[in-house]
């Protein structure tokens, strides 16, 4: 059923359109990122007084340096890089992600700057740049080094830890953003109605409803 | 501070009520339509569902994407202000050898934790008030299910479940709406459990499926985001805010002060309540309000130390409290859980499977205990499907995507690039997980009690814990965690997390408190000398103070507690509206 169908269904006859249709607009933005990624600066969503304080707090500070940043950017992107279905990391602003949740979650501050460094080092010592002034080849075989938990060698264990995070990190900004999103195929978040699993997918997998559950469950198309 | 005084308000009350969350939003529901005068005091701040929720938003409205603080431990849109922590409001343990620290989820805000609970709404069976008659553990309830059926059948009607008609001898049978279909998971959990002999039924949740004459209200269908635990903007689903604070407000005859802390129940020479005395939150001024009865309901452990709090020469251990049981026989709901990838249910077609919030099918207890070495029994509930990814997006693939083979090909753990947005995609929606939800024994020895030496920022007394796991709850966490892999193994899942608890664990037993369900620390009972409260929830020793939190619980099943809390709530009320009509108190 189409969306903006299901839910005008939905109002026809309800005392909460308006409330509903006020809480429909934020849906709207998923076809425009950019102004969804903006919406996000003063945070629209319901805050209590304490948590908006600590919201400004983290706002108001600036933990990575530029050169972190850069590196963060190039990682994300051999992370999560641009493909046929989506776009890359950076493309749906990741860093700026790992820049905020490492203030909010001070937790992951001292692996984050400190994995980046053990990173730079390892560089350092095998090229004499940082990861990001190296040669892609370069970058890509230090990847290559720390990106494969099971086969890496023991004395590579720090920069496993750190690129394990940093997939984390940006698997979780990148699938968190309208562009990771359309890519994963989450199809929610809308007024709708559930009825059932679709035929053919019950099809597939050799399943039923049952006589007892058709008879008893929430059924739309009865009213 | 400078000119701190006591500010007293003229108006006279016939309640005070403590508390807006699901006892005390009942409360102040049926006292204000009988036409009484009520003062509800609430600690935390205004919330309407209808304007506050963050139902709908995306992900990337949160710049921490759903991420829990803590502020809002379940994450960045979720309904809850407050959790394990409350700035300002410390709780401390005894620390005494053999227990475990309690975990005390407070929340501050109109409506309480019902705004984000699960809303899985389950009656007591006519064994669970009568548990020490079969099992010789613990003790029966002054009252039996014949009791309160009435209540639970108008709780019913009121605020709306939905679920199925089973004629289980223990689960009794309902006024239920219409429950959703299954999802593709549960479907499969179903044949997994008619495999291994665990029955699995409907669930039973407080949302809306369909919009009845009977129920309060302001309410609209449900329509299907999976979101309760944001609370609902069209009223849904049962939050106390929006199903019975704010209805009783608009009824007149209710005074709602928000962010008011309380700080002790009144008493006068005859030991009798008068009212409360709460620090109001925005002035920091100290108030005190008057009524003819008092109302606890500001959470089984807050209604303790509430009234430990309040000694005076009638009550020098405290209000109500000469059994000295108040704080005693605290116990939550035990807790365990494993999840798994369903290999059948990866790379699958995608639809929108949101839902209702929460699962569509669970299973309520199924064994006899007579034939088990733990004497109470546990639901499980089930999670899985297409969910909105948040923070925490697959976590730690790199556990997972050497293990499984990904479209027919077996790759190496970890990894970056197009094959790994492979992963992910392939990954997404065949998670299956499941919880364990028991009954523990409410034992006197596991208490809270007023700390020493420790108040919080209003200069208030702290609670201090001293609670422990028996042997009981630690044999059934395994027998769950061999239910769940047999299940799980059903299915053909390959295990991802859970699988590894064992014995050097308490086979991953959650610490007590974890599950949210606190309950027996005001407990019921027919003899003053081992229970505060009467079987009317009535202190014995202070007749016009009520208590319709959990603190009232005798024990509590292995039903998650809301639905009991309201119906007793609406029973106790409905008791108070008649003794002040006859004037008895």
């Amino acid at each position: 059923m189409d969306r903006r169908k299901s839910i005008k269904t939905i109002l026809v006859g309800t005392v909460a359109a308006g409330a509903l249709a006020e809480a429909c607009n934020p849906e709207e933005k998923k076809t425009t990122p950019a102004s969804a990624e903006k919406s996000t600066a003063g945070s629209g969503i319901n805050r209590m007084k304490e948590e908006a304080e600590w919201e400004k707090e983290v706002r108001s500070k600036t933990f990575f340096t530029p050169d972190e940043m850069a590196t963060i950017t190039v990682l994300g992107d051999i992370i999560i890089p641009r493909d046929a279905i989506s776009g890359s990391a950076s493309d749906a602003k990741v860093p700026d992600f790992i820049e905020f949740i490492v203030k909010d979650v001070p937790s992951h501050q001292t692996p984050m700057r400190g994995g980046l460094r053990w990173l730079d080092m390892q560089c350092l010592n095998r090229w004499g740049r940082a990861f990001k002034d190296c040669q892609p080849a370069q970058q890509m075989e230090m990847v290559d080094a720390i990106a494969w938990p099971d086969k890496a060698k023991p004395e590579m264990a720090q920069g496993v830890a750190f690129f394990n995070l940093m997939r984390n990190l940006t698997a979780s900004g990148f699938y968190t953003s309208p562009i990771g999103v359309k890519d994963i195929g989450y199809f929610g978040n809308t007024a709708n109605q559930w009825n059932g699993v679709p035929d053919d997918v019950l099809k597939q997998y050799g399943l039923a409803y049952s006589e007892k559950e058709l008879r008893e469950c929430y059924d739309p198309t009865k009213g | 501070m400078g000119d701190l005084q006591v500010k007293k308000q003229p108006k006279k009350y016939d309640a005070i009520i403590v508390g807006s969350g699901a006892g005390g939003g009942m409360a102040a529901y049926v006292l204000a339509n009988a036409g009484l005068k009520v003062c509800l005091i609430e600690a935390g701040p205004m919330f309407d569902p209808k304007t506050d929720s963050n139902q709908l938003r995306s992900p990337w409205e949160s710049p921490r994407r759903g991420a829990g603080t803590r502020f809002r431990p379940f994450g960045d849109f979720d309904g809850c202000y407050w959790g394990w922590e409350v700035d300002g409001e410390p709780y401390t343990q005894t620390g005494n050898k053999g227990t475990t620290a309690w975990e005390w989820w407070r929340a501050r805000m109109l409506g309480g934790r019902t705004n984000h609970w699960g809303r899985i709404s389950l009656r007591f069976g006519p064994k669970d008030f009568k548990r020490k008659s079969i099992d010789g553990l613990g003790d029966d309830w002054p009252i039996g299910y014949e009791d309160i059926k009435p209540f639970y059948d108008k709780t019913d009607r009121l605020l709306g479940v939905f679920g199925t008609n089973e004629g289980l001898e223990n689960d009794p049978d309902g006024i239920f709406l219409p429950p959703p279909k299954p999802r593709l998971h549960e479907l499969m959990l179903k044949k997994a459990g008619a495999t291994v002999g665990v029955p699995i039924i409907p669930s039973r949740l407080s949302i809306l499926t369909k919009v009845t004459k009977d129920l309060g209200p302001g309410r609209n269908q449900c329509f299907f985001c999976a979101q309760c635990g944001r609370s609902c903007k069209v009223y849904g689903d049962f939050s106390s805010s929006s199903c019975l604070v704010i209805p009783a407000v608009s009824t007149g005859n209710v005074d709602l002060v928000t962010n008011a802390m309380a700080r002790e129940v009144l008493t006068d020479k005859e030991g009798l309540a008068t009212g409360v005395s709460y620090v109001h939150k925005d002035d920091m001024q100290e108030y005190q309000v008057f009524g003819r009865t008092v109302i606890l309901a500001a959470s089984a452990c807050e209604s303790a130390r509430l009234l430990l709090n309040s000694k005076s020469s009638r009550h020098p251990n405290g209000l109500a409290n000469g059994s000295d049981a108040v704080g005693r026989y605290l116990h939550d709901s035990t807790g365990a859980d494993m999840g798994g990838i369903i290999p059948q249910l990866m790379d699958r077609r995608r639809y929108n499977e949101d839902g209702v919030g929460g699962m569509h099918v669970y299973a309520p207890w199924w064994l006899d205990n007579r034939k088990l070495d733990f004497p109470r029994g546990y639901h499980i509930e089930f999670g899985g499907g297409f969910g909105m990814p948040l923070y925490g997006f697959q976590w730690d693939i790199q556990k997972l995507n050497g293990k499984i083979p990904i479209k027919g090909k077996t790759k190496e753990a970890g990894g970056y690039g197009v094959s790994l947005k492979e992963d992910y995609r392939v990954l997404f929606g065949s998670h299956v997980g499941m919880a364990g939800r028991g009954e523990a024994i409410a034992r006197r020895e596991n208490y809270c009690e007023i700390d020493p030496n420790v108040v919080d920022k209003y200069g208030i007394p702290v609670l201090r814990f001293n609670t422990s796991h028996s042997e009981y709850e630690i044999k059934q966490a395994k027998h769950m965690k061999q239910t769940f892999a047999e299940i799980l193994h059903a299915m053909g899942a390959v295990m991802t997390w859970g699988a590894d608890d064992g014995a050097h664990n308490n086979w991953g037993l959650h610490a007590p408190g974890n599950i949210i369900h606190e309950a027996g620390t005001v407990r019921m009972g027919n003899d003053p000398k081992s229970a505060p409260l009467n079987k009317w929830s009535q202190a014995h020793e202070c007749k016009n103070l009520f208590c319709v939190d959990g603190g009232p619980f005798v024990s509590q099943a292995d039903k998650n507690i809301t639905w009991t809390i309201l119906a007793l709530s609406m029973r106790t009320s409905e008791y108070i509206v008649d003794q002040l009509k006859k004037q008895n108190i």
